[in-house]
């Protein structure tokens, strides 16, 4: 959805509106571009520094597309109890990211969440949705491996 | 539908007696699906499940019943509770009682139907039978409420969980559900249903235990147009899910509750502030939401009793501070979610400056219960000063994990023990942890300790909001501390100095202590002392200036785990060892002369090069070089490689 249209669905100048509009951009268009935060700037009546600075202070809001995997890794108490760091290094060593980061070639991004409730089953990685129960880190290479190739294919 | 949803308002809403006809209850049973010609199979979809293959195992059944028994029901009902189990599954044959299975994943479905419905019942996978009055129970099953897990817990506030489907209005509506939400609109006033829940003595669950009739009550009093209700569901503690489960698998329950107490203080506007990440939760929500109101039990002049009201979902944005009252308010109103100083308290200066509630799920998740049985019925349940029952999320360590639901009351040893099965693999208990990244350690002495607020308080033990994380000794303290600073760093707003620094600078120590000194003569050894002198002012200076709960509340971790495992810590320092051997910076590996073959496997994978040695011959450590990575503990095939 474009971002004219998704601002239609509000009423201009409602500051309370603003984290819902930037969640709705986000989620149509994978992530806030320029052109977006200007448009709500003036939509909502507030300076882009001031929107910029809200949507910085969130973890949700990113600001460069997302790559074509998201790989989420689970860091609550139970996953990291049952090895998630060492699950988290390997990814960095393989993607070459750090979290939050999305790969020049746009293929892999990569975060860290605390908590998807698959406690008993650490450590719990998401891969584009789908759920990875009981990750052993040695598993990762040929998982990352076969993404790649699925994608560069593609 | 239409018809069904006539006799629904009219019948059951608003039949002013509390005891039904038995014509309409009979109606009611054919909707809670208790007299059926046909088998009902009942699959678990909650998150927990979707993680252990719960749609694939639907699939699996859907195949089966098309090819074999056509008749056959199929409802998707949330969480029951314990996560171990999933995908759960549960079947009910025409008159006689439920029968539960485990791990019933896709493979397992095939036989396992066959069995039930050929009389062959597979007692592997089996779990236990469940049932009521008029139903016929199965020869030598056990059932399931005389399990431990389920023996040892009180479930009231978790009773519908896993029991309907949750998409599903009118089987909530025939559970007795919404009953006391239009008894309260019709016939109390704002007044009288604060009083009901002041003298039940309820106690807000989010940790705090603040009775929720006096917050209420405050609400009420402040003079203002307009009020808000907002619902804390922002659970963001890493390993606290309760709020997730009883979201999924009760959402119903959840909205009435907000709409009572909504119309308690009097406020036509209700959010829920709802966590990131629970995209099924979430849409269950909205989806229930979206119910009631077609429904007519939210929107205007509901059931034709003059009062409105509009609940709104707001997702989080991300931000673990958010969880606190004024940071909360803060995000909903479209600025950083940042805390104020208090008070004034919310209930009177809240959201946009009106008088503004908030409760957690669980608080709210209670107070149908209440209002329908009555505040004396809440008393019989848990202790004098802290009436009712508690749900924590059990994880980590334990036999068993999951959501469980225990009276106020209960000892932690029962939880421990009774419900969660002991520890795994013969480990011995090292710690429990209560109330998240900012909660604080029970240790094997505490075990006797009752679940209740003020028995806890004056240990300084801070309930929290249901996160029970068994930890056993396999796991070092100091690199748990570490990574709940480190939780806590990240999650800082940097509002005010002593948490944002505060912080940073006491997980860079925690950082020190468990990192391996390279060099003796650099001064690393110098700095580690002098700030590990430094620990414990940092911790009291945060605790006592910080300006939100977030940074008071940071070093709880810390402060318990020294209070408590004070050796451990001082191994970690003086002697440069972790017992639990998790601290790789700490951990100096050798290699057994008379093991080691010389196959020079370690020596080609050690990343630093630290391994020397002639093919065929013994290798050997240079131990100045080494990091404790560990892969030549993991790759050696003799067993030759020893930690120190």
């Amino acid at each position: 959805m474009d971002i004219d249209s998704i601002l239609k669905k509000y009423k201009p100048g409602r500051r309370e509106d603003l984290i819902p509009l930037l969640q709705e951009i986000q989620e149509g268009q994978g992530h806030l571009s320029e052109e977006a935060i200007v448009k709500v700037g003036s939509f909502i009546g507030l300076s882009t520094t001031k929107i910029y600075g809200l949507a910085t202070f969130y973890d949700q809001f990113r600001f460069v597309p997302s790559g074509k995997v998201l790989i989420k890794v689970c860091h609550g108490t139970s996953c990291f109890l049952n090895g998630s760091q060492a699950v988290i290094n390997k990814i960095k060593e393989e993607t070459g990211l750090i979290p939050g980061q999305t790969g020049r070639d746009g293929i892999f991004s990569y975060d860290i969440v605390t908590c998807m409730g698959g406690c008993n089953n650490g450590p719990v990685i998401r891969v584009n949705g789908e759920y990875h129960p009981f990750v052993k880190p040695d598993q990762l290479p040929e998982l990352i491996r076969k993404l790649r190739y699925i994608i560069e294919n593609d | 539908m239409e018809d069904l949803r006539r006799f629904l308002t009219e019948k059951v809403l608003l039949f002013e007696s509390d005891t039904l006809p038995a014509e309409t209850e009979k109606v009611l049973q054919q909707i809670r699906r208790e007299k059926t010609n046909n088998a009902v199979i009942f699959i678990s979809s909650g998150t927990a499940s979707m993680i252990a293959g719960s749609e694939k195992t639907l699939s699996a059944v859907n195949t089966y019943i098309a090819d074999n028994e056509p008749n056959t029901q199929i409802v998707m009902v949330g969480c029951t509770g314990p996560v171990n189990y999933e995908p759960f599954v549960c079947i009910q044959l025409p008159g006689k009682n439920k029968l539960y299975f485990r791990n019933i994943t896709e493979e397992k479905v095939e036989p396992l139907l066959n069995g039930v419905f050929h009389s062959d019942i597979n007692k592997d996978d089996l779990v236990g039978q469940h049932g009521g009055k008029g139903f016929e129970f199965w020869q030598g099953i056990p059932f399931i409420d005389e399990l431990p897990y389920f023996a040892h817990q009180k479930r009231v506030v978790l009773n519908n969980c896993g029991c309907y489907d949750p998409e599903n209005i009118e089987e909530y509506i025939a559970r007795g559900g919404y009953r006391a939400y239009t008894k309260a609109i019709r016939h109390y006033t704002y007044e009288e249903v604060c009083n009901i829940i002041e003298q039940s003595g309820l106690r807000g669950r989010s940790g705090g235990g603040y009775p929720t009739g006096i917050k209420w009550k405050q609400a009420l009093n402040a003079g203002s147009s307009s009020r808000y209700l907002v619902c804390n569901a922002k659970e963001s503690d890493p390993g606290a899910f309760t709020d997730r489960v009883m979201l999924e698998s009760d959402p119903h329950r959840l909205i009435e509750g907000i709409a009572i107490a909504a119309y308690a203080i009097g406020a036509s506007d209700a959010i829920v502030f709802f966590r990131r990440g629970s995209d099924h939760a979430r849409e269950r929500l909205i989806k229930a939401i979206r119910s009631a109101r077609d429904f007519g039990l939210i929107g205007h002049n509901i059931l034709s009793s003059g009062y409105n009201l509009d609940i709104v979902v707001r997702i989080e944005p991300g931000a673990f501070v958010c969880g606190e009252e004024t940071a909360l308010l803060s995000t909903l109103e479209g600025k950083r979610g940042m805390p104020k100083l208090k008070p004034p308290y919310p209930t009177t200066n809240g959201l946009f400056g009106k008088p503004t509630v908030i409760n957690n799920v669980e608080t709210l998740m209670n107070v149908p219960l209440i209002m329908q049985n009555g505040p004396e019925w809440f008393h019989t349940l848990g202790t004098e000063k802290s009436p009712g029952t508690k749900v924590f999320a059990i994880a980590g360590k334990g036999r068993l994990s999951g959501v469980v639901e225990v009276e106020m009351g209960t000892a932690v040893k029962t939880v421990l023990e009774d419900i969660a099965d002991g520890i795994k693999e013969g480990k011995e208990l090292k710690a429990i942890q209560l109330g998240g990244a900012s909660g604080s350690f029970l240790t094997a002495g505490d075990l006797e300790l009752a679940v209740d607020y003020d028995i806890m308080n004056e240990k300084g033990i801070g309930m929290g909001a249901g996160g029970f994380i068994i930890i056993d000794e396999s796991t070092c303290m100091v690199d748990l501390v570490r990574y709940y600073m480190e939780f806590m760093h990240s999650e800082s707003c940097g509002k005010c100095i002593p948490c944002r620094e505060g912080t940073g600078r006491m997980l860079e120590i925690l950082g020190n202590v468990i990192k391996k000194p390279l060099n003796e003569d650099s001064g690393t050894t110098l700095e580690r002392f002098k700030g590990v002198m430094q620990l414990e002012t940092i911790a009291s200076v945060m605790k006592d200036t910080s300006l939100c709960g977030l940074g008071q509340t940071a070093p709880n971790p810390f402060l318990s785990a020294l209070k408590n495992f004070r050796e451990e810590f001082e191994e970690h320092i003086f002697d440069r060892k972790c017992r639990a051997n998790v601290c790789r910076g700490l951990r100096t590996f050798s290699i057994d002369v008379d093991q080691c073959t010389g196959c020079t496997a370690c020596a080609s994978k050690c990343p630093v090069n630290a391994i020397y040695g002639t093919r065929l011959q013994p290798f050997f450590i240079v131990e100045e070089k080494c990091i404790g990575c560990g892969i030549c503990f993991d790759i050696c095939k003799f067993n030759a490689i020893k930690v120190k």
